[in-house]
């Protein structure tokens, strides 16, 4: 006969297990509020109106984000463009179109290898692709092939240099994977009973995907982008091997100018051995937090909104 | 077979002028009806017909005829193969993986198994309703007046008096009319259902391909979508699968009895229920498997 | 009959390049993919082609010191073993903890708990890295050196901690995600044989979903691998082999930041020296996340 284990040591196990997943959820807890509560305490002090207005300075007192902000701005409404249009349609053109064959198993793997790959590799792509071009058209900028005036809106060369466009390309390639998957999974939990009703109409694949699919899917892709926006705004690593931390004193003014970004400004800050640019380093993340905020709270909005249900 | 008859002016009074809308007229209970009387042209011939999923044969050698507007009923039990037949009527099972077929299907004269055959054209005159009733996340009028938009262009008025026409047909105008620009997913299940029979015949097919249509509803409600087939009937050629025995009887001018791939025995609804002459249709329609 | 027909020669016609515009964006991805190994290897061929560097010497010599004194040495294992000892911190903390925080969140939480819990962790996900590195620096740091003070102002365990953090939320989100597809009724089994909660959650639910535990593991091994922004700030820059956690490291990732902030001429060897590491640093990921990809494939149950 083989022995009972006994009852209470069971329920003690029972017991632990329990505490043990306390204390692990509250971990979660604490760190997050130890976080918050720390950088409010470092970044409140410098926090103004004029932070925000005030360009870069080397006296701790006047300087301010409105480059590294604007700059922000400029590169991530590049990357949304981009990688919206081309996440969505790879993730369609999977979903939807694609037999299931060799060929679109490779692009599947490729793509779950690509969300894997460190965000600095990116960079080193984005700088031999877009800033230099592979050096097609010199190793210089001084022998850049340029388009219009320098001062112009439409301002445009080759190769781009560490412009906001290389800037908002080289970001696109980090979240392309990142949309491309929240698509998919958006894609597949449309039923597929709506997809054979317009189909049986006499629908073709893209009217079903266009007028059918893609808008039941909508709250669930646009969810998903945002995520990867507020992953795009907080990137520093490839920004950071394109260009270096660029100082600019100025906003950008056309697709080819310098710019900076929040989080490598953060960085910089960070980075220095005075305790008062902590601060300034404090302050600037009280701004980029809130940015995530509201990025957030816009998703939420939307998966309200739109979420109505589907059988 | 008059189908189209100028409607009271009753009922156009609220719509625009415009050209004729036209309803079907009620039909006489097919009980009533001898079907040797009735106009019996062939609108779906199948002959030596079979199909696969890969290497698995679903459906062999089938010979059938089906007459246009006349109700055709598919029973079997589950598995045996009706509901693929019904779907390559109008080449749903182009996308499934493996999905082939072999021999002859035809819906009036047309080869359907042609690889020429613009599915699309086909879709247009073969409509479909679903096991369960799937109206896709819009409002009403927007469902019914989907299809007709994806084959032609509609001035506002012509696309009113469309949607109005379809929803006349598929009796559910007079619960609706009122909330045309509500989701369709606020209406019960059965409403839903003849919303989707709506669907089907704004884009004017010339067949109703029906798959278990009333397997998802309640028995008022099934009621309903019995009588509407029974209208309907009278305009077009109508396929419908079914599980329930009563509701071939009750709807159908012929029934085809499927068993694992094969056509066991079709005819007459009367004749079948009454006086099978296969022993295993007989079993089936007298409930004794299935 | 109402309505004017559409032109079925159009219709196809827009399918046709509709299709051809799709599956050309689909096929950028691998293009992406070729183009960063294409890049990586010439550029790393062309580091080995200098004379005082060797493929004998990257894989077998223990220092790595590119930049200060008058001989330069390029052995990659200090960087590796740094990656490694800030990897396996950032694993022993984030690992065990969101395991744990996903079982607490798929089995035994209410929903009340479960509506706190969740965006906290959405939160913790959401942050940007550098702002982890800001938090290693100026919390974690001072916290360990009043702990202790062998700690100096930069080492190995604060940039571990501040790296085991960010991870926390994928380990637990993706962890939680399997947990929670292990069907019903598989938990009823096994209650209804008579097992505690704790039965149930270790000894039936977790062993179902481990494949999707593991994939997750290493999801999270890889992108402690690959940050970035955290290293620089908290574990400093000195190339060496140690255990110690106390100890200043650099990694990988570190080293290319310092490369990339301009401390090189661009075409020394020190500055292609970063395309070899980068290229290391791709295959030691690329390497983790087929892992993921085969284990997911390979052990994954089927309910439904």
């Amino acid at each position: 006969m083989s022995t009972h284990r006994s009852i209470a040591s069971r329920l003690w196990h029972d017991r632990t297990f329990l505490w043990a997943c306390l204390i692990a959820a509250n971990i979660a807890m604490l760190v997050l509020a130890v976080l918050i509560i720390s950088i409010f305490w470092q970044g409140f002090g410098t926090l103004s109106w004029s932070f925000i207005t005030h360009f870069a300075s080397r006296k701790p007192a006047e300087a301010g984000i409105r480059a590294p902000l604007m700059g922000s701005i400029w590169v991530c409404s590049i990357c949304a463009l981009t990688a919206l249009p081309l996440g969505i349609a790879t993730a369609v053109f999977l979903e939807e179109f694609a037999k299931k064959s060799r060929f679109t198993r490779i692009i599947q793997t490729n793509i779950m290898n690509l969300a894997g790959v460190p965000s600095i590799v990116y960079g080193i792509l984005g700088l031999t692709a877009f800033a230099r071009m592979f050096g097609a058209f010199g190793t210089n900028l001084d022998t850049a092939i340029t388009f219009g005036n320098q001062e112009s809106l439409f301002y445009f060369r080759l190769p781009f240099g560490s412009s906001v466009l290389a800037g908002g390309l080289t970001l696109m390639l980090v979240i392309l994977p990142v949309i491309i998957i929240a698509t998919q999974e958006s894609l597949r939990s449309v039923p597929s009973s709506l997809r054979a009703g317009a189909m049986a109409l006499g629908a073709t694949r893209w009217q079903t995907v266009w007028c059918i699919t893609l808008p039941a899917a909508i709250p669930g892709i646009m969810t998903g982008a945002i995520l990867a926006m507020s992953r795009a705004i907080g990137e520093s690593a490839p920004i950071l091997v394109l260009g270096g931390l660029l100082l600019v004193f100025n906003t950008p003014e056309n697709l080819m100018s310098d710019f900076a970004i929040l989080p490598l400004q953060i960085y910089h800050w960070a980075g220095k051995p005075q305790q008062v640019f902590h601060y300034l380093a404090g302050s600037a993340i009280i701004i980029q937090l809130v940015v995530l905020l509201i990025f957030n709270g816009i998703a939420v909005l939307i998966r309200q909104k739109l979420q109505k249900p589907l059988q | 077979m008059t189908a189209e008859t100028p409607i009271p002016s009753t009922v156009t009074s609220s719509s625009t002028a415009g050209p004729q809308v036209t309803i079907a007229p009620a039909r006489p209970s097919v009980q009533g009806q001898t079907l040797a009387a009735a106009v019996r042209e062939t609108a779906i011939k199948v002959r030596g017909f079979s199909s696969w999923y890969s290497s698995f044969q679903a459906l062999k050698s089938l010979d059938l005829e089906m007459h246009a507007k006349h109700v055709t009923a598919l029973i079997g039990p589950s598995g045996c193969g009706k509901s693929t037949f019904l779907r390559w009527i109008n080449r749903m099972n182009d996308s499934i993986t493996g999905a082939r077929a072999s021999g002859t299907l035809e819906l009036a004269g047309v080869d359907l198994l042609s690889q020429s055959l613009d599915v699309v054209d086909l879709r247009r005159r073969v409509g479909m309703v679903f096991q369960k009733p799937n109206p896709f996340p819009k409002s009403i009028y927007d469902n019914v007046a989907f299809g007709p938009r994806l084959h032609k262009v509609y001035t506002r008025a012509e696309l009113d008096e469309l949607v109005e026409q379809s929803l006349r047909q598929a009796s559910i105008w007079n619960e609706v009319k009122d909330r045309l620009r509500a989701s369709a997913l606020s209406l019960s299940g059965g409403q839903q259902q003849r919303l989707c029979i709506a669907r089907a015949i704004a884009v004017g097919p010339e067949v109703l391909l029906m798959d278990e249509p009333c397997s998802a509803l309640d028995p008022k409600s099934t009621l309903a979508i019995e009588e509407l087939i029974e209208t309907l009937a009278d305009r077009y050629t109508i396929v419908i699968v079914t599980h329930n025995m009563q509701q071939a009887a009750r709807v159908s001018d012929h029934t085809a009895f499927f068993f694992e791939g094969h056509l066991i025995e079709s005819g007459a609804t009367e004749e079948m229920f009454t006086r099978p002459k296969n022993k295993q249709t007989e079993d089936y329609v007298t409930g004794r498997f299935g | 009959m109402l309505g004017r027909q559409k032109s079925v020669a159009a219709r196809t016609l827009r399918e046709r390049l509709i299709v051809a515009m799709l599956a050309l964006a689909a096929t950028f991805s691998i293009f992406v993919t070729g183009t960063i190994i294409v890049i990586l290897t010439k550029e790393t061929l062309g580091f080995f082609a200098f004379p005082d560097v060797t493929l004998g010497e990257f894989f077998g010599s223990f220092e790595w010191n590119p930049l200060l004194g008058s001989e330069k040495h390029f052995g990659i294992w200090p960087l590796v073993s740094g990656t490694l000892l800030v990897m396996a911190i950032a694993a022993s903390f984030a690992l065990p903890i969101g395991l744990i925080t996903a079982v607490y969140l798929s089995e035994y939480a209410s929903p009340r708990v479960r509506s706190v819990l969740k965006p906290a962790l959405e939160i913790l996900a959401g942050i940007p890295t550098v702002v982890y590195g800001f938090f290693a620096l100026t919390v974690i740091t001072p916290m360990l050196q009043k702990l202790t003070p062998a700690f100096g102002s930069y080492n190995a365990m604060s940039a571990g901690l501040a790296t085991g953090i960010m991870v926390l939320p994928i380990v637990c989100s993706m962890s939680e995600d399997s947990l929670r597809a292990v069907p019903r009724s598989l938990r009823d089994g096994a209650f209804a044989l008579g097992g505690t909660r704790f039965d149930v959650s270790v000894k039936v639910v977790i062993p179902a979903a481990l494949s999707g535990i593991v994939a997750a593991f290493l999801l999270a091994i890889s992108r402690a691998v690959g940050e970035t922004m955290i290293v620089p700030l908290a574990a400093g820059g000195i190339a060496q082999i140690t255990a110690n956690p106390a100890a200043e490291v650099q990694t990988m990732t570190a080293y290319l930041v310092q490369i990339f902030l301009g401390d090189a001429p661009a075409t020394g060897v020190e500055y292609k020296s970063s395309y070899a590491v980068a290229a290391m640093l791709f295959v030691m990921t690329f390497a983790l996340t087929m892992v993921g990809q085969w284990t997911l494939r390979r052990f994954r149950e089927e309910y439904d």
